[in-house]
């Protein structure tokens, strides 16, 4: 069996959460399940088409992350694993759901697919299907905020940026050159590594001299976290003290979540190099079942509250279905469309 | 009026890029330039000289040595409000840059539906210099060609250099900006008062009757050189310069074809996959039945570009093969 990383244990009592809090945690992370669990149905009824990656199993990043900064102001990138951390986002999932379906009602209009989730609205940069490109993207929101706090000395863009992306893209040199500016010019930015020790068929330790990706952070000279990626509160905690150094003006910070995919790669991935135990060793440390039973270990909710929560979200994406289904194709005059600023 | 131009100071060409560069960042605080050595060292071929001075290191950021990154910072920039300016340092060192251009600046309007747009202009010295080696050497103009959703432009004259690098900096696109490393140094005297000229106009150089010739940036120079032995001789070409490669002009190159049925193209890209390739199909599309020739292509040789001199020559077009084309193609009589 695979030697697995020794998980890092952070204080319970440094991870407190309200009820409200955690019901809030719960149903985001709930949200992207079903999310997920209904496009790999849709798939395989022909409903949607191309590369379609799942996020189960990591949930407990995208809520922790993104739930620890203000959606909708703050910026969020994603790579082409990105339909959770749109819905994290608040992009509704009727939206994304439609945009699946390649309808005109899809946030990115039917033009992008699963890979490519856009909104201005709700701060999503994107969407990116190519390995680490988003993380310059990413950088770049990140010293707007600067720019305008600094050169146009307008204090009120406090935003902070996280930039979403796996393990396998950290050998890639746009990841190396951006810590590297965001460090040397102390950029509001969150670089959150989804470590689920696959890229694709490459297992981490195959591709990777240095494998714990946190310490990578050190040689640039900007703060460095590993953290259980199935823990959403620990993953939450780190989250906040980083967007809190981001905000105040401390620069950025590398967090590096230790989590597991559920499902293939991509929905067209049969899926046989992931040993069998090594699956079920992971299966067993499912974030939304560690995080419910906590839940109502410290009295803050009861199974009943959290079945309610269950049924409510898979009421919505039961209605983003529909929505999707009856919403209309783009239409074909429109083609030309959006190629410029104008159109 | 002769007087009045000769009293006007000349301006050199990189310094009508900065005075638009300056002007732009004077109007508007959103506009910004990034890239290697354009702040403290004032760029390369000192087109952002001293403009540090004036506006401060974050808007006239000096980036380390990352042009794929660097380039995709301008391009989330752009898609949060700022309006950045690429410094190539050298145009040929964007291939490393190409996955940025490509995908995110060029495409990410469109993927995203129309969420975001992307006010960018990429500009720098391009083309074959004075034996500066294969890799210095280069016409990417040629390879972006084909990126859906970027406008390129080459500049060839101080006057249009800056007239066309402000329309650059306000357009709401991704704008690859092409200079010419051999044209920093020409000299023309500018209008006073600030002028933009419109980003996809071609300029008629000469009036003509003969023959069309479409060219762009430094391969206008040639042109006039040769069309100074060809007028001696009685012809009379029209010269186009194009200014924008994408979209082209098709407004002024028609009317020019539907004058003088005949038409050549003067390029310093290479043949293969060039600009000559894509305006020659474009007529064809277009503007067959007007023509009285099959359209003639003058490119470079499709060869990595020599460091020899008599051999570099030998790889771009020169005016005497300018002028030769012309005698031939105006002698074929219908
Ligand atoms: C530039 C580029 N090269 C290759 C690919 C194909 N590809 C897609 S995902 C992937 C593996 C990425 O692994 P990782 O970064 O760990 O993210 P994960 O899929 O595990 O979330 C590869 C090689 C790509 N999309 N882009
Ligand atoms: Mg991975």
């Amino acid at each position: 069996m695979v030697q697995e990383r020794t998980f890092p244990t952070i204080q319970s009592a440094s991870a407190q959460v309200t009820q409200e809090e955690g019901l809030r945690l719960y149903r985001d992370m709930i949200l992207g399940r079903f999310f997920e669990d209904k496009c790999a149905e849709m798939y395989y009824r022909g409903k949607m088409f191309g590369f379609v990656h799942l996020y189960n199993g990591q949930e407990a990043v995208s809520t922790g992350v993104i739930q620890a900064m203000r959606p909708g102001q703050d910026y969020v990138c994603s790579t082409y694993r990105d339909h959770v951390h749109a819905l994290s986002a608040g992009v509704p999932a009727r939206n994304v759901m439609a945009e699946l379906f390649g309808k005109a009602t899809g946030c990115s209009k039917g033009r992008g697919g699963s890979m490519h989730l856009f909104s201005a609205e709700h701060k999503l940069l994107g969407g990116f299907a190519f390995i680490g490109e988003g993380i310059p993207v990413a950088l770049g929101a990140a010293f707007q905020s600067k720019y305008r706090r600094e050169a146009l000395g307008d204090a009120s863009f406090d935003q902070v940026t996280a930039a979403f992306f796996g393990d396998g893209t950290t050998n890639n040199g746009q990841f190396f050159e951006c810590l590297n500016m965001a460090a040397l010019w102390k950029l509001p930015i969150l670089f959150v590594v989804e470590n689920n020790k696959w890229a694709i068929g490459m297992a981490h330790e195959r591709a990777t001299s240095q494998q714990e990706i946190y310490k990578k952070a050190s040689v640039f000279g900007l703060p460095g976290y590993e953290v259980d990626g199935m823990d959403v509160l620990a993953v939450r905690a780190i989250a906040q003290e980083a967007v809190a150094r981001a905000r105040a003006g401390e620069g950025p910070t590398l967090i590096e979540c230790l989590t597991y995919r559920f499902r293939g790669h991509s929905l067209a991935d049969p899926d046989e190099l992931r040993s069998k135990d090594e699956k079920e060793a992971w299966l067993a440390r499912d974030p939304i079942k560690k995080f419910a039973a906590y839940m109502v270990e410290q009295n803050l909710a009861d199974q009943s509250e959290l079945k309610a929560i269950e049924k409510e979200i898979q009421a919505e994406i039961d209605e983003a279905v529909e929505f999707a289904l009856g919403s209309p194709e783009p239409d074909p005059a429109e083609l030309y469309k959006y190629i410029f600023a104008e159109d | 009026m002769q007087r009045l131009e000769k009293a006007m100071a000349e301006t050199l060409f990189f310094n009508a890029l900065r005075e638009a560069i300056d002007e732009e960042m004077a109007r508007d605080s959103t506009v910004m330039v990034m890239g290697e050595d354009v702040g403290h060292y004032g760029g390369s071929y000192k087109v952002t000289k001293d403009l540090y001075k004036k506006y401060g290191d974050l808007r006239l950021l000096d980036t380390p040595i990352a042009e794929n990154s660097f380039t995709g910072m301008a391009v989330g920039a752009a898609m949060t409000g700022l309006r950045p300016i690429i410094e190539g340092m050298n145009m040929g060192f964007l291939l490393l840059a190409f996955n940025q251009i490509a995908n995110n600046a060029g495409m990410l309007r469109y993927t995203s539906g129309g969420n975001f747009k992307i006010p960018m202009v990429i500009r720098g010295p391009g083309g074959v210099g004075r034996q500066l080696g294969a890799e210095h050497s280069q016409r990417l103009e040629a390879y972006f060609q084909a990126v859906p959703g970027l406008k390129i432009v080459a500049c060839s004259t101080p006057y249009n250099a800056k007239g066309l690098l402000k329309a650059a900096i306000r357009d709401d696109n991704p704008v690859l900006f092409f200079e010419h490393v051999l044209l920093y140094n020409l000299k023309e005297n500018l209008p006073d008062g600030e002028y933009v000229l419109p980003l996809d106009k071609a300029e008629v150089v000469r009036k003509g009757e003969d023959v069309t010739i479409l060219t762009y940036s430094r391969m206008r120079h040639h042109v006039m050189q040769a069309v100074k032995t060809l007028e001696k001789e009685g012809y009379d070409p029209e010269v186009i310069d194009l200014l924008s490669l994408k979209p082209l002009d098709f407004e002024t190159i028609g009317a020019s074809i539907r004058k003088t049925h005949r038409v050549m193209v003067v390029e310093e890209c290479m043949r293969t996959g060039g600009i000559g390739a894509e305006i020659v199909a474009s007529i064809n599309d277009r503007l067959f039945d007007e023509l009285d020739a099959p359209v003639l292509r003058l490119s470079s040789q499709d060869i990595p570009t020599p460091y020899n001199g008599a051999m570099e020559n030998l790889t771009i077009v020169q005016p005497q093969q300018i002028i030769e084309a012309v005698r031939k193609m105006v002698a074929v009589k219908v």
